[in-house]
């Protein structure tokens, strides 16, 4: 057996990515009991270890001084590590919650009246002949109804006052409450929700330790909320006014959108058009169920075909035009004066000569024998080091886009929630 | 015919028009017609994706299968949003329409909804997100070895990018005048010049290439020769 092994790892030296990942599955198989399911898993012994030539091993996951969940004593040391730290937060936390004067996590808001008064609005002077007088809900300090070309109604049912909340900086709003100023007041609402959010985020940082009760409560509540989000944007913003304004018109008018634009004239094909979505919606939704599935194939139909159609038009357009349009520049590049820019142009020139390279390596696939080949070839490797480059880019980017969120939330819990770090002194 | 012909017809039909609404004038209002039947259909398949997440979370917690808590978790979490946001409970009054209820916005960090988005969403979104920096670090180190000149390409402009864009790039090569001859050797100037230049021409190209891929692709579906997505009986 050890002779079979030593044969693979010789066919796959020169290739890590493939003896990485034969590695990975032979481990598998031991840790998992699938002892029959391939000849190299049935035949290793949990004591051979398969290492590269240059640095141990293959995977990390495979060696078990590294792996907490193959080595019980590094398990222990992790977990009391992050009982350690998490002893150490909740004493920092107890500390800052009841030492400190002002703890930590506290919201202040303003809450102010408003009052809306219903008025006539006249048609503007010069206004086209059609043009009507109407009523309108305006504030009642609106400089229109201060100038006459509004007219407030009288009465009761003209007159609306609501609760309007501004959140205000603690360390103003401790100021302007000790000097009694009672709009000023800590809101528990907001307060609750610092606290909700830093839970959260705790609970989602302690998957760093392993999977865990804590970090699975979080996953659920991500998943319910997610869905439920991005469901209620779909009906509020595209099924009302999309599908169901066209429908019914004057109901949704008076109910939630009192701004929309009814014309009479086109009601009846609005409401015909609106059907077919409607329709197709209904099929969609016989997905759920058990034996009608195939119906939703329709609608299916129609959204692959619709994105077909928009893809097609907008890659071939937005991508593939104009970014063959933007390469094909001035290799020498002059300023106003008509001398060159040498440094815009050796940009202009690599730029040019990244893409072809880039594009010879994608699709000439020729073989790299002959003269021709040999010139594609080299072309080729020289378009593979400007993706390497481009990957390295987007690699790095990537890498600083989520350290800043990785920033973003400890800001937050170091500044929003504990009120350690202020720099701006608003606390 | 139901579910093969009719499916079919209606893939090149939707496809055909919204091409040709591009190329014809006369046709441009059958295309907005068109993407707004599909806009609501994307709403509707919300529903939809709704509809499934109750019907398997339900199923999970009835048959009480292992993990069956959580999904009653992410049930009450679902509802419970849903109710918010679909009846706008709690909704900001409209300024400009404050005596139609409906016209509320539900969206501000004062009405439930609003607050769910800004207290527990988004924080588990950007935190779900930030993990990630742990373990592309903890990837890229295990993975990332430069034993050969792409793999040192890579590397390198990796480093250079996370360099130039950082205060690390004034404290190493600040020294360097901007103005002067060697300016192209400070650490943000070369982070400029590979995004402007090499990597701008890496992207084309592959763009370029991805561009040709789907409007292939897009064709195979409208002209029928990608029947991948219909019904086998």
């Amino acid at each position: 057996m050890t002779e079979q092994l030593s044969q693979q790892r010789t066919t796959q030296r020169g290739d890590g990515a493939s003896h990485t990942i034969m590695c990975t599955e032979m481990r598998s198989a031991e840790h998992t009991g699938m002892h029959a399911s391939t000849s190299a898993a049935t035949h290793t012994s949990p004591h051979v270890q398969l290492r590269t030539a240059s640095h141990g091993y293959a995977n990390p996951a495979s060696n078990p001084a590294a792996n907490p969940a193959a080595n019980p004593r590094l398990r222990r040391a992790r977990t009391t590590i992050w009982l350690i730290l998490f002893l150490v937060g909740g004493i920092g936390l107890a500390y800052n919650a009841l030492v400190r004067p002002h703890g930590m996590a506290e919201v202040y808001v303003e809450r102010s009246e408003k009052t809306f008064v219903e008025a006539d609005i006249a048609a503007p002077v010069g206004a086209p002949s059609g043009e009507k007088a109407s009523t309108k809900w305006l504030a009642s300090d609106s400089p229109a109804l201060q100038d006459g070309s509004a007219i407030a109604m009288a009465g009761a049912a003209h007159t609306l006052t609501i609760n309007e909340t501004v959140g205000v900086p603690p360390r103003a709003a401790r100021e302007r409450i000790a000097a009694g100023d009672s709009n000023v007041s800590l809101s528990i609402v907001d307060t609750l929700g610092v606290w909700i959010a830093a839970f959260f985020t705790l609970a989602i940082f302690s998957f760093l330790w392993r999977d865990n009760p804590i970090y699975k409560f979080a996953e659920s509540i991500l998943v319910g909320v997610s869905a439920a989000y991005w469901m209620t944007l779909g009906y509020w913003a595209t099924l009302v006014p999309n599908l169901f304004a066209k429908i019914a018109p004057e109901t949704i008018k008076g109910w939630a959108m009192p701004a929309l634009d009814v014309q009479p004239a086109d009601q009846t094909t609005q409401f015909l058009l609106a059907l077919v979505p409607l329709i197709l919606g209904f099929m969609l939704l016989m997905r759920l169920s058990p034996k009608g599935g195939w119906i939703s194939v329709w609608p299916l139909a129609f959204i692959i075909g619709t994105t077909a159609g928009l893809k097609f038009v907008a890659f071939i357009e937005g991508d593939l035009m104009a970014q063959a349009a933007n390469t094909i520049i001035p290799l020498v590049a002059l300023n106003d004066t008509g001398s060159m820019q040498f440094g815009e142009s050796l940009g202009n020139l690599v730029l040019f000569v990244g893409v072809l390279a880039v594009l010879t390596y994608f699709f000439f696939s020729v073989e790299h024998k002959g003269r021709l080949g040999t010139m594609v070839g080299k072309v080729s490797r020289l378009g593979i080091w400007y993706l390497m480059i481009t990957f390295g880019a987007a690699f790095g980017l990537t890498v600083m886009g989520r350290i800043t969120l990785l920033s973003q939330r400890l800001e937050f819990l170091f500044g929003d929630w504990l009120w350690i770090i202020d720099p701006a002194n608003i606390r | 015919m139901l579910k093969r012909t009719i499916p079919l017809f209606i893939t090149g039909a939707a496809g055909g028009i919204l091409i040709l609404a591009y190329f014809s004038p006369a046709t441009t209002n059958w295309g907005e017609v068109v993407t707004d039947w599909m806009n609501t259909l994307a709403a509707v398949a919300f529903i939809l994706g709704g509809g499934n997440l109750l019907f398997v979370n339900l199923e999970k917690i009835s048959s009480k299968r292992s993990g069956w808590a959580y999904a009653l978790v992410t049930l009450l979490a679902f509802v419970v949003t849903l109710a918010f946001g679909v009846l706008k409970i709690g909704a900001v009054p409209n300024a400009q329409f404050p005596a139609t209820p409906w016209a509320g916005d539900y969206e501000s960090v004062r009405a439930p909804f609003g607050w769910v988005y800004e207290y527990v969403l988004s924080p588990l979104t950007a935190t779900m997100f930030a993990l990630l920096a742990f373990y592309v670090a903890s990837a890229a180190f295990r993975a990332f070895r430069a034993k050969n000149i792409e793999a040192i390409l890579l590397l390198g402009t990796a480093f250079v990018i996370l360099l130039g864009r950082t205060a690390a790039a004034g404290i190493l090569t600040g020294w360097i005048s901007p103005e002067g001859p060697f300016a192209f050797l400070r650490l943000d100037t070369m982070a400029v010049n590979i995004m402007q230049y090499v990597s701008t021409a890496g992207t084309r190209a592959v763009m370029m290439g991805i561009a040709l891929g789907i409007a292939a692709t897009s064709l195979r579906l409208i002209l029928g020769i990608d029947r991948s997505y219909l019904v086998n009986d």
